[in-house]
């Protein structure tokens, strides 16, 4: 008995699909990719220095909590960087050095990791950081003044700024398809919007996103903004100029989705998604600020626990 | 082992083993040397409470009834001819406890004529006090006479395996049809029960025809076959949270159980082999026929398997089976596969905690909020998890732990939670 071979014991199922956390962190950051690098292009090495900035200094802030909270070291999981490289398209080209490393430990410490890392967060760690920012640093977020220096051969007025100010009549000049080409001023990696919409239906078909989440929030945009244009469509813009304006796009694929801070049910996705998309319309159409994503997506997270109680009824379950 | 495809939108699909009508004759592992049995009852080695009856060195015949204790209902049939050569404490999973009974199998080979002399005139007590221990493992309710607690009026007899690529229960219904006409005949007979039903899949339906039982076709996709679901989609009866099927009147017993009451009582004698799959490392799969209480290692030498340090040896299928630490451990009468897993590429868990992505969710048979019962499991808040997160609505399916993204043991969780919540309820009702 003494020289018995040892065996691997462990509890069923033996198998296992082969999924992994890394797997899916880094097919969102793939799927990321071309915005990312249509932003590189229009913006230059600028915004590749945010960008760069952007990633390492997350995955360092959580690599430094890792050791000061004595947890087994995360950056492996690709969570962090893809963390880091959302927080950057959603920059300007020009944002200072330490306004990135300030947002990233925003993001990664405050907003993810004293909850208790991946999977604990209750909001999406990007907005918060971004959020806490917005309120902290206005200036560096008026994409117009953000972008003064810069000439790429289109009209650099920030298009949602546009409409706040001067209505509808100047946002004539912008065409729907020229904007989904990325021909507008915004974040580094939020102008693109093809190159988002073929990243989010990359994500959706891989099931790395929950599709409903996406599908309602743009639903949502598109609705609320067509109501509000049919009602003054001299104040109010139509739902196409809203849905590939601002951080809809990247909002609705990328940020809506985050799977932590956002239900996992049918019903409850399709009211948190529908939910964010209107309100982002109202934050625009009434509210004070540009953009309304990034208040409309954390208020929706703030709403996901109680949203995730509506469920189906389990089997034998007695009431 | 089954991955996740490249679109990941679409919800596996997950079939069970279809077998197919040519039946591959099962290989026959020869007798070893040594067998145990495993019975059912906890060993008291100093005998303070009780004499036991069995000893060391006792002689004991093929087919002879071994009883521990005076009065006790556990016996196990000796599947060889010889002397036992110890008799010892087993513990299995979650604090069972057994007792392994070694038994030197002997040159010749005789015959014990107990059931014999009896088996005529089949009733529920011949059956209870000697086809408890048989191929197929009959459930005890089946034999319960109606006396004990809860009353069961519908047999619903399995054709089909409850894991993956498992093909015993469909082999014993090609194989053994007129065994099996046979013993839905008998279970008529001494149960009183008319309502039998036989389970089985599409292209069975003709072998499942002729057992005289009614016939109900079950679907190919996992886990359809698992008790509690058939009592949903075929039967129309939803088994509540926390009540067993038991509970419901029913009882589920295998077809090859049901083979192997009717070659009982057809012949005179207890069936001693067991027919199971040998899962290979390449997922390859062998019909074996060998001896209960065979070890596993000897069937791995027959079948040309090289047996490593670090593998994995599972009895059962993939997704609910268990593993075993020694290859000297016995095949049992409810062993219908034995699967070995190289050590070089497992699916092992992980300490990584719930990232919320929501596969669990979509793939649960039961609906449970798994995302959130597994949060609660892991801070070992079960009662909570009991009364709000649907613990006991689980038909211990194993997906979602299949599909787990951050690789949690939730199945084993959820198991330990529920075990966990019965010993408690066991501590309150002897204390009260």
């Amino acid at each position: 008995m003494l020289n018995q071979k040892k065996f691997i014991v462990s509890h069923a199922p033996f198998w296992h699909d082969g999924s992994t956390v890394t797997a899916r962190n880094y097919n969102m950051i793939l799927a990321a990719l071309p915005a990312v690098l249509f932003g590189f292009i229009s913006f230059g090495m600028p915004a590749v220095g945010v960008v760069s900035l952007s990633i390492s200094s997350a995955i360092v802030w959580e690599l430094l909590f890792n050791k000061i909270s004595k947890r087994a070291v995360s950056i492996g999981d690709g969570n962090a960087a893809f963390i880091g490289i959302l927080f950057g398209m959603l920059l300007p080209a020009t944002s200072p050095w330490w306004l990135v490393i300030t947002g990233t430990f925003v993001a990664v410490v405050i907003g993810k990791q004293i909850f208790g890392g991946i999977g604990g967060n209750p909001f999406n760690p990007v907005l918060i950081g971004l959020a806490i920012l917005m309120v902290s640093w206005k200036d560096f977020f008026d994409f117009n003044e953000a972008l003064v220096n810069y000439d790429l051969g289109f009209a650099m007025a920030y298009p949602l700024a546009s409409l706040k100010h001067f209505g509808v009549s100047a946002i004539s000049d912008f065409s729907p398809a020229d904007l989904l080409m990325g021909q507008q001023s915004g974040g580094i990696g939020a102008t693109f919007g093809l190159g988002l919409i073929i990243g989010g239906i990359y994500l959706i078909i891989r099931g790395f996103i929950r599709w409903e989440i996406s599908v309602s929030f743009l639903a949502g945009v598109v609705i609320t903004a067509l109501f509000f244009n049919i009602s003054d469509p001299a104040r109010y813009a139509g739902p196409v100029f809203h849905l590939l304006t601002g951080y809809t796009l990247i909002g609705a694929f990328f940020l809506a989705t985050e799977d932590s801070s956002s239900p996992v049910n049918f019903i409850p996705m399709l009211i948190y998604g529908a939910g964010a998309g209107i309100m982002t319309v109202l934050i625009r159409n009434i509210g004070a600020y540009v953009d309304g994503v990034v208040f409309a997506v954390l208020l929706m997270n703030i709403a996901n626990p109680l949203l995730d109680k509506i469920r189906p009824k389990a089997l034998g379950k007695v009431v | 082992m089954i991955k996740r495809s490249f679109i990941g939108l679409a919800k596996p699909r997950i079939v069970y083993e279809a077998l197919d009508i040519t039946v591959p004759e099962p290989k026959i592992i020869p007798t070893s040397k040594k067998v145990t049995l495993l019975l059912n009852e906890t060993y008291d080695p100093f005998g303070q409470k009780k004499a036991a009856l069995l000893k060391k060195d006792d002689t004991v015949k093929t087919g002879q009834k071994l009883c521990l204790y005076e009065g006790s209902d556990a016996y196990v049939i000796s599947s060889v001819t010889g002397s036992i050569s110890s008799i010892s404490p087993f513990l299995g999973e979650f604090g069972c406890s057994y007792t392994a009974i070694e038994i030197d199998v002997a040159e010749d080979e005789e015959m014990d004529e107990q059931f014999k002399a009896l088996f005529v005139e089949p009733t529920m007590d011949i059956a209870k006090n000697y086809l408890s221990f048989i191929p197929g493992n009959p459930p005890a309710s089946l034999f319960s006479n109606g006396s004990t607690s809860p009353s069961i009026d519908t047999i619903v007899i399995c054709g089909v395996d409850s894991d993956l690529l498992i093909t015993a229960n469909q082999h014993a219904l090609i194989s053994d049809e007129k065994a099996i006409r046979k013993g839905v005949g008998i279970l008529k007979q001494i149960t009183g029960i008319e309502n039998i039903i036989m389970v089985a899949p599409e292209h069975l339906m003709q072998n499942a025809g002729v057992s005289g039982a009614q016939v109900s076709v079950v679907d190919a996709e996992y886990p359809a076959t698992l008790p509690r679901m058939i009592m949903q989609d075929l039967l129309g009866k939803t088994v509540p949270a926390g009540k067993s099927c038991e509970d419901m009147g029913v009882c589920f017993v295998s077809a090859e159980a049901v083979a192997s009451i009717g070659t009982a009582f057809d012949q005179g004698h207890i069936p001693l082999f067991k027919k199971f799959n040998l899962i290979k490392k390449d997922g390859s799969s062998v019909m074996i026929s060998a001896r209960i209480g065979t070890p596993v290692h000897e069937i791995f030498t027959a079948c040309d398997v090289t047996v490593n340090e670090k593998d994995r040896i599972i009895l059962g299928g993939p997704m609910t089976g268990s593993s075993i630490y020694s290859e000297h451990h016995p095949i049992q009468p409810d062993t219908d596969a034995v699967m070995i897993q190289d050590g070089k590429n497992l699916a092992l868990v992980s300490d990584y905690p719930c990232i919320n992505c929501g596969e669990c969710i979509r793939i649960c048979p039961a609906k449970i909020p798994v995302n959130m019962l597994v949060r609660f499991l892991e801070a070992g808040q079960y009662e909570q998890a009991a009364e709000e997160y649907d613990l006991y609505s689980c038909v211990e399916c194993g997906l979602c732990s299949f599909v787990c993204v951050s690789r949690m043991p939730i199945l084993h969780y959820i198991k330990l939670a529920k075990y966990e919540l019965g010993r408690i309820s066991t501590a309150e009702a002897t204390n009260a």
